[in-house]
């Protein structure tokens, strides 16, 4: 290795993607308006998870607990025919007709099933079975639980593109032929790309997570370092992951078209944007073998539950397990042209 | 005088293709070589080959009597037909990137002055123009202060003018004892810039010398060019070759004074006449033919 060489590729792969305005602007923006966008959408009363469309007049909603319901938005419809073919395209959970005492749901929809229930079992007038009980401490707002896979699946998309997407564009244009010629070796290429990617991912990463904590205010019960180490193992993964992609891709087009088979099916995996609590086993298992997954879990472990090293211990082990196999994958695969 | 780089039988197959067929070359050091050949004929395949780029099937290429190595990579300076320079950089960006590959660098200021890149070297390289874009690809050539030089059509698509610079820019270059590879399509510039040329069809070399020595032992005639408006009905002259062209037509001949006695008693005017010794460009074309190539 020889760090002179290392060195020149690092700083100008740096000064490409530093200069490049708009790859930066939306490096930082992205991820940005997304949490930003998912804080104003939750910020309210919270999310209507029931969709119930009622009709006639909105006197005759008087006295029935049931449309006290909170999370259930109740939508007045006047024309029974339309609403009732809501109800079928699952656009309605439910159509209620208070005056005539009756209701309608789509025998398929879960959503439909759930409401019936609570429709009967609110206004029963038999002694409650449960008492309720309630949490303490300060409640996660869906933000707080969302904002940890954001900004890993940021850091995600810009650690495969950044880097295999790249190396795949320098290959079709002749740039790689060129250092080829060069007393340059893969391996001093290939670790300046990757340093280079990990720091702006990591920088632009704590920008981003600066930049929102001002106005959003995240929970934070374990350490920052901690949460860095998270971050700085699961992007060298997903880097090195972007390496087997790079490694000898020559079309620019099947490039992308590898990196977002990846990068989706990784999206819904790792429960970016909902809990895989209760999916078939099988995909749960699947989750287990993506990075995303990883880093999720030990960012929400930290920043919700207070974990320390120790607690994310197996997910660390995984991502460098992860690490290591990519890397060596990226690394025996790679060619020049 | 023993050979800076010298091939021995270089073969090299493609999926079943013989795109290099045997080739034995030996470039001795101050020269400047050119190899020609049309499109397909395995030129490329070949300095790939010579440049360590591409491994061959069979056969060894030397340089300076040793199998290519870790030496040659740092001896030699190449110059792609097209090569992307990184976005957003600028060429002395690019210069002491390239620079720092190798244990030596010439000094950016000597490199400006042998390329005349003052005017634009601070500029991103994606705003300079094709002629400003190959001197900056020939300065990180001759970064290392390389030993031997491949220049793969170096002035494909320049105008005129970009094209003689660069031709200055050579002849410096060989003022300096370097030995330089050449591949070119423009004969003119093979015959301006080359002690030696080789001329390469379906994987073979055809022809191999000087210029000079190739066209006197090609040729012995001259042609006698007019246009083909003044030669209305092209009726062959005896003991000349008679080729027309779209607008022109050409009599090869060994005795201008019978073939101009043989025009002008067939009443054509000579106004318009024109006498030229063969080219580069004539050898080239009875080489490998006339048919356009793929």
């Amino acid at each position: 290795m020889n760090w002179r060489r290392f060195w020149a590729v690092f700083v100008c792969r740096n000064r490409e993607f530093l200069r490049d305005r708009s790859t930066l602007t939306w490096n930082l923006l992205f991820p940005v308006s997304l949490i930003a966008g998912f804080a104003f959408a939750f910020s309210g009363s919270g999310l209507d998870l029931y969709k119930v469309g009622v009709l006639g007049n909105t006197n005759h909603w008087q006295g029935s607990a049931f449309f006290s319901t909170r999370y259930i938005h109740f939508i007045p419809v006047t024309d029974r025919s339309i609403a009732l073919s809501k109800v079928e395209r699952h656009q309605l959970d439910m159509l209620i007709d208070p005056t005539g005492r009756r209701y309608w749901i789509n025998d398929e929809a879960p959503k439909g099933y759930v409401l019936e229930q609570m429709l009967r079992g609110v206004d029963a007038t038999t002694t409650p079975i449960f008492s309720k009980q309630t949490v303490s401490g300060r409640g996660i707002r869906y933000v707080d639980w969302v904002m940890p896979g954001v900004l890993a699946m940021n850091m995600m998309f810009g650690c495969l593109f950044g880097v295999g997407y790249v190396i795949v564009r320098y290959r079709k244009n002749g740039m790689l032929k060129r250092l080829k010629a060069t007393p340059l070796t893969p391996l001093e290429f290939l670790a300046a790309q990757v340093t280079s990617r990990l720091w702006l991912t990591l920088a632009t990463t704590i920008v981003v997570f600066a930049g929102t904590d001002q106005f959003i205010v995240f929970p934070m019960h374990g350490s920052y370092l901690d949460l860095f180490v998270v971050f700085a193992t699961g992007a060298i993964s997903l880097i090195s992951l972007g390496l087997i992609v790079a490694a000898r891709t020559t079309s620019e087009e099947l490039a992308a078209g590898l990196l977002n088979l990846l990068s989706w099916p990784m999206t819904f995996l790792s429960g970016v944007w909902f809990s895989l609590e209760g999916v078939h086993p099988f995909l749960q298992q699947c989750a287990q073998l993506v990075p995303l997954t990883h880093i999720i879990d030990a960012a929400r472990a930290i920043m919700m539950d207070g974990a320390g090293l120790g607690d994310i211990s197996g997910h660390l082990l995984a991502l460098m397990v992860m690490s290591l196999g990519f890397m060596a994958a990226g690394a025996w695969l790679f060619r020049w042209e | 005088m023993t050979a800076l780089l010298e091939t021995c039988r270089l073969v090299k197959h493609f999926h079943g293709v013989q795109a290099v067929d045997g080739i034995d070359l030996a470039i001795p050091p101050g020269c400047c070589f050119g190899l020609l050949g049309p499109n397909g004929a395995g030129k490329t395949t070949t300095v790939e080959m010579l440049e360590g780029i591409q491994k061959p099937t069979s056969g060894t290429v030397r340089y300076r009597g040793e199998p290519l190595g870790p030496r040659f990579r740092q001896d030699i300076g190449i110059m792609f037909q097209s090569t992307a320079l990184q976005d957003h950089v600028t060429g002395r960006e690019n210069l002491w990137m390239f620079g720092n590959f190798y244990p030596r660098a010439l000094p950016v200021a000597e490199l400006v002055e042998t390329c005349a890149l003052g005017e634009f070297l601070d500029r991103d390289t994606r705003k300079l123009s094709g002629g400003q874009r190959q001197r900056l690809l020939l300065a990180i050539a001759l970064v290392n202060d390389p030993e031997l030089l491949f220049l793969d059509e170096p002035t494909t698509g320049l105008d005129p003018q970009a094209r003689r610079n660069f031709w200055e820019l050579i002849h410096r270059i060989k003022a300096r004892g370097k030995t330089v590879l050449l591949t070119t399509h423009y004969m003119e510039e093979a015959y301006h810039l080359c002690d030696e040329i080789a001329i390469m069809d379906h994987g073979r070399i055809i022809a191999q010398g000087t210029p000079r020595a190739l066209l006197a032992a090609h040729f012995d005639d001259v042609v006698l060019q007019l246009p083909l408006a003044d030669f209305p009905n092209p009726i062959p002259l005896s003991s000349h070759t008679v080729i027309q062209g779209r607008d022109t037509v050409e009599i090869l001949t060994r005795d201008v004074n019978t073939a101009i006695e043989e025009l002008l008693a067939r009443n054509i005017s000579l106004a318009r006449l024109q006498i030229r010794p063969r080219t580069l460009e004539d050898l080239f074309l009875e080489l490998t033919g006339r048919e356009l190539r793929s």
